[in-house]
């Protein structure tokens, strides 16, 4: 039982520290509290936006009061007062928009450093373009220039608004229509901003795209929009990233991620999420409610998720694939660590539409502490989708005896010729493992992180090098391969 | 080098160790064996400061430092490596990796840098072809689906790449065929050095026939009864612990 201590003890020092505890002062610009048409003209009204964008908000906001919370997730939290929000801020020093980093607020380039994430670092070292979210505003992008010249666009969302209206208007809401669910039309409504990115035919994007998301201003809503395209032949690789600063206030997310993939297009998409869990005693967090799909829409597409989730107070997220494109392939692979009175209801949805699709699904749950993770998946084969295939595994690793692992797999076959696997395992750290990796030398910290390591390491080993890095500081973990 | 006196322990309440003294000197291999039950795995536990063994009375000194205060982390960084009765497996995790946290963190314990990763390697391949194991063992995960006689090969590449002061090792002979018997005493014997002590604990004489040690000690009901020479546990293997006049503190 003393083990067991220890151990929790060692999962705490891994994930309850929250290292990137601080608030960086920069002069904000916001709309005042609440929600109603005025703050979303004036939202709509910053950003200089088309008309047919202010239309469309609006639209999304008349739907948004019809709608009713959703309550059936396995999260509990106390009721949000949607007027109690700020719906825009933005810093002051973006108004002019930085044509470079050296033009870029130094205190906010700190807190980058602060983080790890020193841009020109990235610049230089790593290739990787970035296209910061800072409190809802793009402060700084990136080789947008070399991604030019391969006829890639990668953008601002609100960039995007006025220079690609066309296929804005094509393909915005194509995915995630503005009714699909309570957060997806808030999103609609009051989007801040976000990434747009296009992969013209037949172009390989040469670098990882990187977001890295930050929550800044107290009381602020984030309402980030992505819209990623990938046209026939091409491929893109995108990776999303985000810390928060501490706060005892809760914050809501709720954002929006579509992600279109035509014949023959593969898109790869990583997050890794560490926002504020909260305190030990479940106090502040963020509220994460986050609508992600993406539409196989040709023939032999892939879209491809990877995630690992250590943050955020209460995560609600189902990224799924719509396979409707013949022989067209998603995956899903996550990890979920929850820890004090952390709450995760997360999993997948995998519609298999056109023929010979397949899916595959890897989902590793660690729970400790107080905390609650559900895993709730929905395998989907529809009548015309002759020979679709689906594996899904969902592993639970529980730390402790006072944290929930759930797992709700919800199977739709339609079609005779369908063929659905499910693998469901829980199992706990044993004392044996400890004391082994004790005995030749890891701490007791060290050795629930190797063992969280090997346990996670179906999904760690799908994300790309650059992100494994984050990763591994998240689960405080050696990575695997390093050597041999 | 160990120095253990008048050692009590429990086990869940259960008295397991009663008294028990043992002194072991540089270079010195000692085995010790007795009947089922005699407290011989909670030795090697107490020794290692696995949680859940208590001591309740005594003292056990390692080169003149109270292992009792340590953490089981901190005593193999002092040089403590126990050879597991059932090496444990570790899903995910390879064999490389895992030696390689294992020997950087050692080294920290012991002021030293990280070994780097090319050291690291010809370390391990080394030793691993010292000990007959395929390299392609080492990318596995950590004895998951090992054979039990490739679990106790992978103990002696661990100890081989560890290189510890003290080997304390748990019936690492027991259940194996001839071959991974011999597998196991070249480990052994290839530690050997006057620098370095070995503890075996063994139900079998058998090993000591590849392994010659200094002392043979017979534990019986938490106490060490009798202590001789080879020639003790060929009398033990022909006569039983009946035989030896101890039966009646046999537990």
């Amino acid at each position: 039982m003393v083990a067991m201590e220890e151990a929790r003890n060692a999962v705490n020092e891994i994930s309850d520290k929250y290292k990137y505890g601080f608030v960086t002062d920069i002069e904000t610009e916001k709309a005042p509290k609440g929600l109603n048409e005025d703050v979303i003209r004036f939202i709509s009204a910053k950003k200089s936006e088309p008309d047919w964008l202010l239309d469309w908000r609006l639209k999304a906001y008349r739907k948004w009061l019809t709608m009713e919370e959703p309550t059936w997730a396995m999260v509990d939290y106390p009721e949000i007062d949607f007027q109690d929000i700020y719906y825009y801020s933005a810093p002051k020093s973006a108004e002019d928009g930085p044509k470079s980093l050296d033009e870029v607020d130094p205190e906010l380039l700190e807190t980058y450093e602060k983080l790890g994430i020193s841009l020109k670092e990235q610049e230089v070292l790593a290739g990787v373009a970035v296209d910061i979210v800072f409190d809802s505003v793009s402060v700084a992008t990136t080789f947008r220039a070399k991604l030019k010249e391969a006829g890639i666009i990668f953008c601002s969302i609100s960039e995007a608004a006025h220079d690609y209206p066309e296929l804005m208007q094509k393909y915005m809401g194509s995915v995630v229509p503005v009714a699909d669910n309570f957060y997806s039309a808030l999103n609609s409504a009051v989007f801040t901003d976000g990434t747009f990115v296009y992969i013209p035919k037949g172009v390989r994007c040469p670098m990882e795209l990187s977001t890295y998301f930050r929550i800044n201003e107290a009381g602020s809503g984030q309402f980030e929009r992505t819209l990623i395209i990938a046209d026939e032949g091409s491929y893109v690789s995108y990776l999303e990233g985000c810390t928060a600063p501490q706060r005892d206030e809760n914050q809501l997310h709720a954002a929006v991620v579509e992600l279109i993939t035509h014949d023959d297009a593969e898109i790869k998409y990583s997050t890794v999420q560490n926002w504020y869990p909260g305190d030990r005693n479940g106090l502040g967090g963020i509220y994460n409610f986050v609508t992600k799909r993406g539409a196989c829409r040709g023939k032999n597409s892939k879209i491809s998720w990877t995630q690992v989730e250590t943050g955020s107070a209460i995560t609600w997220k189902y990224p799924s694939c719509l396979l409707i494109g013949d022989n067209s392939v998603g995956e899903f692979y996550s990890v979920t660590l929850t820890n004090n009175y952390q709450q995760a209801d997360t999993g997948t949805k995998m519609i298999h539409i056109g023929q010979n699709t397949s899916s595959t699904i890897i989902s590793k749950g660690i729970s400790a502490g107080k905390s609650e993770a559900t895993y709730r998946g929905l395998v989907r084969v529809m009548a015309g989708a002759d020979n679709a295939r689906n594996f899904t595994q969902c592993d639970s690793l529980l730390i402790g005896d006072r944290c929930g692992a759930h797992t709700v797999p919800y199977i739709e076959a339609r079609n005779p010729t369908a063929q659905v696997e499910h693998e469901a395992t829980t199992s706990k750290i044993s004392d044996e493992q400890l004391f082994y990796c004790q005995q030749r030398g890891l701490s007791a910290e060290d050795s629930v992180a190797m063992i969280v390591n090997g346990f996670c390491k179906d999904v760690m080993q799908h994300l790309p090098m650059e992100f494994a890095v984050e990763a591994q500081k998240l689960l405080g973990i050696n990575l695997e391969g390093s050597v041999g | 080098m160990l120095k253990i006196e008048n050692l009590h322990a429990t086990v869940g309440g259960k008295e397991i160790l009663k008294g028990l003294n043992l002194t072991i000197n540089d270079g010195e291999i000692h085995a010790i064996m007795g009947p089922n039950g005699a407290g011989k795995s909670t030795l090697s536990y107490v020794i290692c400061g696995r949680e859940g063994y208590e001591v309740t009375a005594g003292s056990v000194f390692f080169n003149g430092r109270d292992l009792l205060d340590m953490s089981p982390d901190e005593r193999a960084g002092e040089g403590i490596f126990l050879g597991f009765q059932y090496p444990v497996e570790i899903p995910g995790v390879s064999n490389m990796n895992f030696l390689r946290t294992a020997l950087n963190s050692q080294r920290h314990y012991r002021g030293q840098n990280d070994m780097t990763a090319v050291d690291f390697l010809k370390l391990v391949r080394a030793k691993a072809k010292e000990l007959d194991m395929d390299p392609e063992m080492l990318k596995r995960p950590v004895n998951v689906g090992f054979s039990g006689g490739e679990k106790k090969r992978n103990e002696m590449v661990q100890m081989a790449v560890l290189d510890p002061c003290l080997a304390v090792l748990d019936e690492t002979d027991s259940g194996l065929d001839i071959d991974a018997l011999k597998i196991v005493a070249k480990g052994i014997n290839r530690l050997r050095n006057a620098d370095k002590s070995i503890l075996m604990i063994t139900h079998y004489q058998r090993l000591l026939d590849y392994v010659v040690p200094d002392f043979v000690h017979v534990l019986a009901d938490g106490k060490i009864v009798k202590t001789g020479d080879r020639t003790l546990a060929l009398q033990l293997e022909e006569k039983g612990y009946a035989g030896l006049d101890i039966a009646g503190n046999a537990a």
